[in-house]
């Protein structure tokens, strides 16, 4: 069977008066039904840009092409504007960062809901309605019937973004696109959004890719991961491998950045990563982590060709990875 | 040895409704805080949105003055000592180095701005003392005459850093100093400040909601709910032996990087309570799993022991009804 969604070299380039900024640099995936693909990376890194590519949602000054983009089987390479309109929404949906700027502040809650399962569904206002108070109530929002009638400005962060989740998933769709659901929220607010999002995937067969810089919730969310650098996947594969044993010198690095409990001890030095992220203006070749990579060789300027064993792959030179030779 | 800053029994509240027709309400952003600093240690200060850090650290930076109660510097009363006095002891970072910084300001004058407040030095000491500092936290000279919006997130964060060290505080207060930065950034600026402590023997409040990154740096820590601390101990106490409900259901939601675990059921229930209308009895018992009748109608006391503090009914006497 197909996957989900099959996207394969994909680029986004963005024109700026000195240029073109390479924003996403011949990335390729696939999210199957009932499975969560977690695309990591620090800010400008490219995975927000993938994402919004994917939606037809891309800023004027964008430019796509990618080599093959299929949805249930249906190619989107091509697909015009009114095609995208009516998926998005319905099909495929995304749930975004800031829910304050992402819901209307002049219309109430109940309308937004409502909007665009009317729209796709051709539903009426009541059974919009009914639809809307029913998952609420599931994503755990008390006195649901009563918070149609509030404003975005009248509920807390963590209930505009259940909101957001609620409005996704009214036209009930096969693909969850979600930048940063819960970087904005909690600690007690994520755990339990994220438990929410599980169990609606168990229950619906949804496919999600999640988008986050946090380790601990790829960790327990993803079935599989993609580490983004500088507009590349650098590293992939089933989360367990991975985490079991990071091939690419990024990942390892972000791995020993944050301080993990139990682990890293007290007030001692955690893993930096030295330097700063390269320009993705004008032409770039070989390996774009080699200027800040403590391993880097001069074969790293050429072209880096993609490893692959079982259920992992990376876009590194060093075979085998410096952690294994560290180790033996 | 003198604690360099005591809070006792302090209360912030706001009045909520301003202006001629509106119904004024009270918030209590801050409820009867004990709060214990010595020279030398990281107090880490955490608690959810909205549960009074960073009103608390406003109260001790003197931006704000408590509703009640005392807060002590050293061996002075907080009400007593006036602004410049106050800012040579205690200097903040803030979240977001986009905000925090004067975007019309080069670098340099940034950080010698509180020099020239206090009226230390000359313009050219001022200069190379700011220049000294901001080598100090890692951003070469040529940074000096740049605008921060010529700088990413992690270099601006360094010269606010500078800009809190350059008068040479015995205490810095950092309100969430790494939650606008991505991680690898975030680990720069923790060591950075882990070194910085060492060599000129600071005293930190940080204030974060990441309690990963509060058990990394902290000595001492303190959990604030509703504008109430529940519990306060040292950092191994509270982290290897917690004792408050709301400490444990924190703890329970931190996700630690260990593939196939999943997420965790805290049993917190999603209702964060309205803070201008508290529930009855101990703030955290509509949220708690292990509340009893006592707890709907009587605010537990603060219990203080050799472990440090806590405000639970579990720990004084149980939850049933004491007749």
């Amino acid at each position: 069977m197909a996957p989900l969604l099959d996207v394969e070299g994909l680029v986004v380039d963005i024109a700026v008066h000195s240029g073109a900024l390479h924003a996403v640099r011949d990335v390729s995936f696939q999210v199957d039904r009932g499975e969560t693909l977690c695309l990591v990376g620090e800010s400008g890194c490219g995975k927000t840009m993938t994402a919004l590519a994917l939606m037809g949602l891309l800023p004027s000054a964008a430019r796509r092409r990618v080599r093959r983009l299929a949805f249930q089987g249906e190619s989107l390479a091509t697909a015009a504007a009114d095609r995208m309109a009516s998926l998005r929404g319905h099909r495929m949906v995304m749930v975004f960062q800031e829910p304050m700027t992402a819901l209307n502040p002049a219309y109430t809650i109940g309308n937004q809901l409502a909007e665009g399962h009317r729209r796709h569904l051709g539903s009426s206002r009541l059974v919009a309605r009914e639809r809307a108070v029913e998952l609420l109530e599931k994503l755990g929002v008390n006195a649901a019937s009563e918070r149609l009638r509030q404003y975005p400005h009248q509920l807390s962060g963590g209930l505009r973004q259940r909101v957001m989740i609620a409005m996704a998933l009214m036209c009930a769709p096969s693909l969850l696109i979600a930048d940063e659901p819960t970087t904005a929220l909690d600690v007690t607010v994520q755990a339990q959004i994220l438990r929410l999002l599980i169990e609606l995937q168990r229950d619906f067969g949804i496919g999600i890719l999640l988008i986050t810089h946090d380790l601990g919730v790829v960790a327990r969310v993803a079935h599989r991961v993609a580490v983004m650098y500088a507009g590349e996947i650098v590293e992939s594969g089933t989360t367990a491998a991975v985490f079991a044993a990071p091939r690419h010198p990024y990942t390892r690095g972000l791995m020993t950045s944050i301080p993990v409990p139990g682990q890293t001890p007290p007030g001692g030095r955690l893993g930096a990563i030295p330097g700063i992220v390269p320009s993705l203006i004008g032409e770039m070749r070989g390996c774009a982590f080699r200027d800040r990579c403590a391993h880097a060789l001069t074969i790293c300027t050429a072209p880096v060709a993609w490893r692959a064993e079982e259920n992992h792959g990376w876009r590194c030179v060093l075979s085998p990875s410096p952690a294994h030779a560290e180790v033996a | 040895m003198t604690p360099l800053i005591e809070a006792r029994d302090v209360s912030h509240s706001f009045i909520i409704g301003r202006g001629p027709f509106a119904r004024k309400r009270l918030l209590h952003a801050v409820v009867g805080v004990n709060l214990t600093v010595r020279k030398g240690e990281v107090l880490g200060l955490v608690g959810e949105s909205g549960s009074g850090k960073t009103t608390l650290g406003r109260m001790l930076l003197g931006l704000i003055a408590p509703s009640s109660g005392r807060i002590r510097v050293g061996d002075m009363d907080l009400a007593d000592i006036n602004r410049k006095a106050l800012a040579r002891r205690i200097q903040p970072v803030f979240q977001d180095p986009y905000s925090s910084l004067n975007p019309r300001k080069r670098v340099v004058s940034i950080v010698a701005l509180p020099l020239a407040v206090l009226g230390i030095g000359t313009v050219n000491e001022r200069r190379a003392k700011a220049i000294a500092m901001l080598e100090r936290v890692g951003l070469l000279p040529r940074y000096a005459d740049v605008y921060p919006s010529e700088l990413s997130g992690g270099q601006r964060q360094r010269v606010a850093i500078a800009r809190a060290l350059v008068i040479e505080p015995d205490i810095v207060l950092l309100d969430e100093p790494t939650s606008a930065l991505d991680v690898s950034v975030q680990a720069q600026i923790l060591n950075l400040l882990t070194d910085i402590k060492r060599d000129l023997g600071l005293t930190y409040i940080f204030i974060s909601h990441n309690l990963a990154v509060i058990e990394h740096v902290a000595t001492q820590v303190a959990v604030m709910y509703l504008g109430r601390i529940v519990e306060t101990a040292d950092r191994e106490t509270i982290f290897r032996g917690p004792r408050h409900p709301y400490t444990k259901a924190l703890l329970a939601s931190v996700l630690t990087p260990e593939p196939g675990l999943g997420v965790p059921d805290i049993g917190l229930g999603l209702a964060f309570p309205n803070p201008l209308d508290p529930p009855t009895g101990c703030p955290f018992h509509p949220r708690c799993t292990e509340s009893g009748p006592r707890c709907r109608v009587e605010v537990p006391r603060v219990v203080r022991d050799e472990r440090g503090l806590v405000a639970c009914h579990l720990h004084d006497g149980g939850v049933r009804m004491v007749s």
